[in-house]
């Protein structure tokens, strides 16, 4: 399974995903404080530069940050309607910041990285969370994507062959059906392994 | 090995093999949903798949808490940087556009749809679970998505939810879907979620 991380070896990648993280809330919630056009033109300007010192390739961050243009396409011609400019150029800056930002840390973070930097942060409620069970629930799930999909391809195969491609039903039940028998096998192998003693 | 099992945290000692395969695997039918390719409808941003209908079956098939935590699971991985959302969105930044709310009402709609699913069970009547899914599957989700998008806009309420409008069509279709899906499988698989309520107890299992 391919992310979107892109390798290389700047600053940003080399930083701990966890302090990549924590940057990452505080940079969102000084924008959400920010209250002149100007100062978020400077935050901008600091992602902006960020972005280029980790030598990352416009199309992997356009892919990540282009679903926003389309939703600020909409929201400040409404802004304007509704209110002034300022409060349209604050809106659409501070998304455009925090997604760009988002889109820094995907971007030079790997998924394994990520996922051991959740498994830090719930490491004070060891008590009460199995890290090692959520874990294993993470690679089960990431297993379990190309049979689900294999399911669905079957079902979709299967539906033309006896022409009934027009209802949805004919879809839905058999690959609910044939998942949970691919869950119980899972669920069996898993027993037989010894999870449940 | 069983040193390790002794001293298990008790909470997630509650989740068995079984429970931990289904969860899995819900997770990640909701994201095989979402492989063809998001049907996009207005330019809202936020694009109209069977992903939704995914979460919803999630809730009226395992139940409340199993079907919680496989869109969670889900919402973890596509956190962490996996393509997993329709049209191959996912990373950090789905979490901070306008449309974020809308993941945070899948979870409280698959909350809403397996707590109600559960006390109509083990009959599962047609109407009282259309009632039941559309309220955790279009007004819990909606009741989240449409004021965050609204405040991370700055756009009014009612100019958020006139856009949310336009998917509410797509949203009874899946609605209609999932209630009969799940009678038809809690039919031949009975015992996936336990009834609970009062008919559950009263009333002997006639099947």
């Amino acid at each position: 399974m391919i992310g979107f991380y892109h390798p290389g070896h700047s600053l940003l990648h080399r930083a701990p995903a966890l302090l990549k993280l924590g940057l990452l809330s505080l940079l969102i919630a000084v924008t959400v404080a920010l209250q002149e056009p100007w100062q978020l033109g400077v935050v901008l300007a600091v992602a902006v530069l960020l972005a280029a010192s980790a030598r990352l390739p416009f199309r992997a961050l356009w892919r990540q940050v282009s679903p926003v243009l389309w939703v600020l396409a909409i929201a400040v011609p409404i802004q304007l309607l509704f209110a002034d400019w300022v409060m349209a150029v604050m809106m659409g800056g501070r998304l455009l910041i925090a997604v760009l930002l988002a889109a820094l840390f995907t971007l030079t973070t790997t998924v394994g990285a990520v996922l051991d930097a959740c498994e830090q942060l719930l490491r004070p409620l060891r008590r009460w969370v199995d890290t090692d069970r959520i874990g294993l629930l993470l690679a089960l799930t990431i297993r379990s994507i190309p049979v689900i999909a294999a399911i669905v391809g079957e079902v979709m195969e299967a539906r033309k062959a006896r022409g009934t491609q027009g209802s949805v039903m004919s879809l839905a039940v058999p690959v609910i059906v044939r998942s949970l028998q691919s869950a119980e096998a899972l669920g069996d192998a898993l027993i037989a392994r010894g999870f449940d003693d | 090995m069983t040193q390790h099992s002794i001293d298990r945290p008790a909470a997630t000692r509650s989740f068995t093999a079984r429970d931990l395969a289904s969860i899995a695997t819900f997770a990640a039918l909701i994201a095989a949903l979402g492989l063809p390719g998001a049907l996009q409808i207005g330019a809202s941003g936020i694009p109209i798949t069977f992903q939704t209908l995914g979460v919803m079956l999630a809730g009226a098939i395992l139940g409340a808490r199993n079907g919680f935590f496989a869109v969670l699971l889900l919402e973890v991985l596509v956190a962490a940087g996996l393509p997993l959302l329709s049209g191959g969105r996912g990373g950090i930044a789905v979490f901070v556009t306008p449309g974020a709310g809308y993941l945070v009402g899948w979870l409280l709609g698959v909350l809403v749809i397996g707590w109600f699913t559960a006390r109509l069970l083990p009959r599962y009547r047609v109407l009282p679970a259309l009632g039941a899914t559309a309220l955790g599957g279009i007004v819990a989700i909606y009741l989240i998505g449409v004021p965050w998008f609204a405040l991370s806009t700055g756009t009014p309420l009612w100019v958020a939810l006139t856009g949310a409008f336009v998917f509410l069509p797509g949203d009874i279709l899946k609605v209609v879907i999932t209630v009969l899906v799940a009678k038809q499988v809690h039919r031949a698989w009975p015992g996936l979620i336990t009834p609970r309520g009062k008919s559950a107890r009263t009333e002997p299992i006639s099947a």
